[in-house]
């Protein structure tokens, strides 16, 4: 295993139709119109000194050492700036060029410390490269004259480093935040000899700057460096993997030294996100050696005495012999589990195997089901397969992007950057989303229309936008007669038709102005390729289902399906969200979306598990609490899941939880839930593991171990072991036989296999007979149901009302530096930035309130209370407050409550009525909550009794 | 479970009666486990008080 050193072609791929061909150095090259000398060259294999320029930004040409001769012209041009044309013929080295080169570099060094052994870039330094490269003997010019060597060093990014005097002033890292990332954090400073990088009027850590890396990545010396490769040193190879946050599904290099972890440098062959990244997996991978981590298995008689540590065998023997135990005394159906999408597939897929095959019983859930069930459901419905229709580069042909209920910059970063640059283009764009995120306006971002709606009247407004649609003669009539129902489509037009949908009828409940929809709808529909994209703020709603249906509506009668640059697109949250609904997490349901009650499908499995199989659909999530209360529900195995912390009401979670005899946690860390646990299995994270993520956008990418799990047993071991334990047998021997099953069983999956995902780099399925290389873009033709299916979507209030005792509206989601529950990013020093949940609150609110910044606050709705620390912000709308869930100790989800997605049981998280009041002091609650945490997380090591983990 | 179920059927209400009706019966079948179908057709045989006209409806033919 070597270090990849991936090619920098210098300036970026050009896509046409024409091709030029021209003579470098004597070799003949044909490249794409548009393409520049230098990449030209090093297509050919030759390599042209540089250093402003590099292949994911645009060409500068201020550094002056690519510079080459032309035949035929004066002087000698930057190649990097210089377009290649048919007939060219370039010199890339003369004796001219040589000494101008040379030039260059003497007066870069005449200005840099000559500390090049002990620098932290020695190794990786592409000054140091040139100036080996241009054959630099001598500086002539000494440091007597001014010079920037004790510029001071900045250093207050908890991830890297600002040191001034190495800074040669290229620009890289001023492009990269402009270009890549699109923060526009960074700028040049002054003119001429006076000019430098400036992060704003104090540090980096103060300023806009997002930690995305890209500054840091694109740096050509020791300017900007991580601070584990200064206290470390250089990596010596490279494991290509996955990113384990959210649904984007970054390609990373995970670059070691030996075992260890150096740095976590995006990929650019990753075709998700093409060598970008985001504060999360660029430098939040410290907790996967945390000192919280669990690393022998555990098992205790109740949940107040200490956990005991014992061998793999004990523990594994005794949940098997509970499990049964409680089947025997409460029957078969009085267990079940629940996968992670925080998981890889093949774990997912052995999880949900054991608990059908091995528990006899239907009984399985995932996280999704707090997420983006509605998802699954409405786009089933009405297109036949519960999937996003699109590939991310499908933004780059959008012509009008539709954001609904979704804050891309802060939960789907590397995704928001890349629409960023398509927004920059010019492509316009609507927002819709009670809160002004920052895509409302950012620098050189506007949106053409924010649609900022109350929550909850999200039906509302999609059926307001449909409604202009059909009344105004917008609907693409050629496209419905060919591909979708007309029979549903005609009782849809109807109606949405119908004036108590349109615009000026829904105003006073929705708060958005008539004209805006008005807008908003003719720009879509008459804008171009128009490409919805959404997230929690459309599935987390007692509508959620409907809305994605109502959205699927609004793209099919508009024809903007089934091509590049289209689509109805779910940004999911956590990185294996696609990949644990497909691997058929869900009760009703097999891998591949198909029906439990199928008996073809059922016979399959039966014939392929060689064990009968229920035909009836099990329970989800919540149902499993609720049967536990009463008294039907007794053991449950959970992989990778914190329910206690996510999911809803937490009150009635603890009831849940509490009321079963045998709860068998599977995670790195004593999370919430392990508090009411009876076995902990310590799991693994995603740098132990191998297999496979599905991201938003179905691509399966390859999970690789970079090193060895830590508490010696694969997550996938684990579920095999059990299972075994169980009394039903699994031998794998490598989680690739665990595809091969699946490939198997599943016609959308078949094509799949890890050596076909190692060739083509990754997948997105469908991959069968039909795509052998798999499918970028859904629909195409035809839809997977056959024709596309409207569906009615009339809005329906939620039953969680704002009453003089709650007057405001809160609605959660999660923030730019930590996710989900915290598990991972709260342990790490992303904390800089998020250490606790806070209460966002506009002005107005706050007032009325005699709240003021930084004040504690009581948040308390119908289900229970919290406090938490008030922030006033101008995102916020008058009646709304928002906070996340990040952090344990603030139990936002004890305040949110049961009401849940009609079709799904989605949670409605947000959509939740609320007080807010000063507070002097915790809640009831939290104060339970620190006595709890105490007690339940104590650890008997040997003789010696430790306190909880992780608090 | 009451509320669940209604609310089922609120997202039918708008459809034919008849296809309403079919639309509730194939949710309750799709997605409910036994016990919960169990549950709410003893409901029904005790008045079904609070139900929605659909989901009473639909609750019947799960019988």
């Amino acid at each position: 295993m070597a270090l990849i050193q991936e090619i920098d072609y210098g300036t970026p791929q050009r896509i046409a139709e024409t091709l030029v061909t021209l003579e470098i150095d004597g070799k003949p090259v044909t490249v794409p119109r548009g393409t520049s000398v230098m990449r030209a060259a090093v297509e050919a294999g030759i390599s042209v000194p540089k250093l402003c320029a590099t292949d994911n930004m645009q060409a500068f040409g201020s550094c002056r050492l690519c510079l080459v001769e032309i035949e035929g012209r004066r002087g000698t041009p930057a190649s990097c700036t210089t377009l290649a044309e048919p007939g060219m013929k370039v010199r890339t080295q003369t004796p001219r060029i040589a000494k101008l080169r040379r030039g260059v570099m003497e007066l870069y060094i005449s200005d840099h410390p000559l500390d090049c052994l002990t620098c932290a870039a020695n190794g990786d330094c592409e000054l140091q490269d040139m100036a080996g490269a241009v054959g630099l003997r001598e500086v002539r010019y000494g440091y007597d004259g001014a010079n920037h060597l004790k510029a001071p060093k900045d250093e207050s990014n908890p991830y890297f480093t600002f040191e001034a005097s190495k800074c040669i002033v290229c620009s890289r890292c001023v492009r990269a935040c402009e270009e890549v990332q699109g923060t526009f954090a960074l700028t040049i400073e002054g003119r001429g000899f006076a000019s430098k990088v400036a992060s704003g009027p104090t540090n980096f850590l103060e300023s806009e700057c997002v930690s995305c890396g890209a500054c840091v990545q694109a740096c050509p010396t020791a300017t900007l460096m991580d601070k584990t490769v200064i206290a470390q040193g250089q990596p010596e190879h490279s494991v290509v993997t996955t990113c384990a946050y959210c649904g984007v599904g970054c390609s990373f290099k995970a670059e070691m030294q030996g075992s260890e972890v150096v740095r976590m440098m995006p990929y650019k062959d990753g075709k998700a996100n093409h060598g970008h990244s985001c504060v999360k997996g660029r430098f939040a991978w410290g907790y996967t050696t945390h000192k919280d981590r669990i690393l022998k298995p555990m098992i205790r008689a109740k949940i107040t005495d200490p956990w005991r540590e014992v061998s793999w065998e004990e523990a594994i023997n005794h949940a098997a012999s509970e499990f049964k135990r409680i089947q025997a005394k409460y029957g078969r159906d009085s267990i079940g589990g629940i996968t992670s999408s925080r998981c890889t597939n093949e774990e997912t897929f052995l999880v949900q195997k054991m608990i059908r095959a091995g528990f006899g019983n239907n009984n399985v859930d995932t996280c999704a089901r707090v997420c983006h069930s509605p998802t699954g459901y409405g786009l089933k419905t009405t297109f036949g397969t519960s999937a996003g229709t699109q590939d991310f580069d499908s933004v780059d042909a959008a012509d009008v992007i539709m954001v609904i209920g979704a804050n891309p910059t802060d939960a789907h970063p590397v995704f928001a950057s890349h629409m960023k640059q398509r927004l920059r283009e010019g492509a316009r764009l609507i927002v819709v989303d009670p809160r002004r995120i920052d895509l409302v306006k950012s620098p050189h971002v506007k949106a053409d229309y924010h649609l900022p709606l109350k929550p909850g009247t999200n039906v509302a407004i999609i059926n307001a936008l449909a409604h202009v649609v059909v009344t105004e003669g917008l609907v693409n009539e050629p496209y419905v007669r060919e591909r979708c129902d007309m029979q549903a489509f005609e009782q849809w037009r109807k109606f949405v038709a119908e004036e108590r949908n349109s615009p000026e009828a829904v105003e006073a409940s929705t708060g958005v102005p008539a004209a805006d929809v008005r807008g908003a709808a003719r720009l879509y529909a008459t804008g171009g390729n128009g490409a919805i994209y959404y997230g929690l703020g459309v599935t987390e709603h007692s509508q959620g289902s409907t809305m994605v249906m109502g959205m699927a509506n609004l793209a099919m009668a508009t024809g903007n399906l089934g091509k590049n640059g289209v689509g109805v697109n779910p940004l999911r949250g956590q990185n294996n969200v696609q990949g644990s609904c497909d691997m058929g997490s869900f009760p009703h349901e097999f891998p591949g979306y198909r029906h439990v009650s199928d008996d073809s499908t059922r016979k399959l499995f039966e014939d392929s598990w060689q064990v009968g199989l229920q035909n009836e659909p099990g329970l989800r999530i919540s149902n499993m609490l609720d049967a536990a209360c009463d008294g039907t529900f007794k053991g449950i195995y959970i992989q990778g899941e914190d329910i206690l912390q996510s999911d809803p009401n937490t009150k009635h979670v603890t009831a849940g939880l509490a009321a079963m005899e045998c709860v068998v946690v599977q995670d790195l860390f004593l999370n919430e839930t392990a508090s009411y646990a009876h076995v902990f299995f310590p799991g693994s994270s995603f740098l132990e593991k191998d297999g496979t993520f599905t991201n938003a956008e179905r691509r399966l990418s390859r999970v690789r171990k970079a090193i060895a799990p830590m508490a010696g047993m694969a997550d996938w071991e684990i579920t095999q072991a059990l299972s075994n334990a169980l009394g039903y047998p699994m031998n794998y021997t490598h989680p690739s036989e665990i595809m091969d099953e699946i490939a198997r069983l599943t016609p959308t999956f078949t094509g799949v296999s890890f050596d076909k995902i190692d060739q083509l780099g990754s997948i997105q399925w469908p991959c069968n007979a039909k795509a052998p290389e798999g499918t970028p873009v859904m629909h195409v033709g035809g839809f997977v149901r056959g024709k596309g299916r409207f569906m009615i979507t009339e809005f329906i209030p939620t039953d969680e009302r704002t009453t003089g005792r709650f007057p405001l509206i809160l609605t959660t989601g999660r923030i730019l530096t930590q996710y989900n529950v915290g598990a991972q990013t709260a342990r790490t020093q992303n904390n800089v930035w998020h250490p606790e949940d806070i209460l966002e609150i506009h002005a107005l609110d706050a007032e009325n309130r005699g709240i003021r910044e930084g004040d504690r606050v009581s948040l308390v709705s119908r289900a229970g209370e919290t406090t938490l620390h008030a922030h006033i912000s101008e995102r916020m709308q008058p009646g709304v407050v928002y906070t996340t869930f990040h952090h344990g100790f603030t139990g936002a989800n004890v305040v949110t409550t049961e009401f849940e997605d009609w079709a799904t049981g989605c949670p409605e998280y947000k959509v939740t009525a609320v007080q807010v009041s000063l507070a002097r002091k915790m809640s009831e609650w939290q104060e339970q909550y620190l006595e709890t945490r105490k007690q339940t997380t104590q650890i008997q090591h040997g003789q010696i009794l430790t306190g909880a983990a992780g608090d | 479970m009451v509320h669940r179920a209604n609310q089922i059927a609120l997202y039918f209400a708008v459809y034919p009666h008849d296809e309403a009706v079919a639309g509730v019966l194939d949710h309750l079948k799709k997605f409910w486990e036994r016990r919960m179908r169990d549950q709410i057709v003893n409901y029904v045989a005790h008045g079904g008080q609070g139900l929605h006209e659909l989901a009473l409806e639909a609750v019947k033919r799960l019988q």
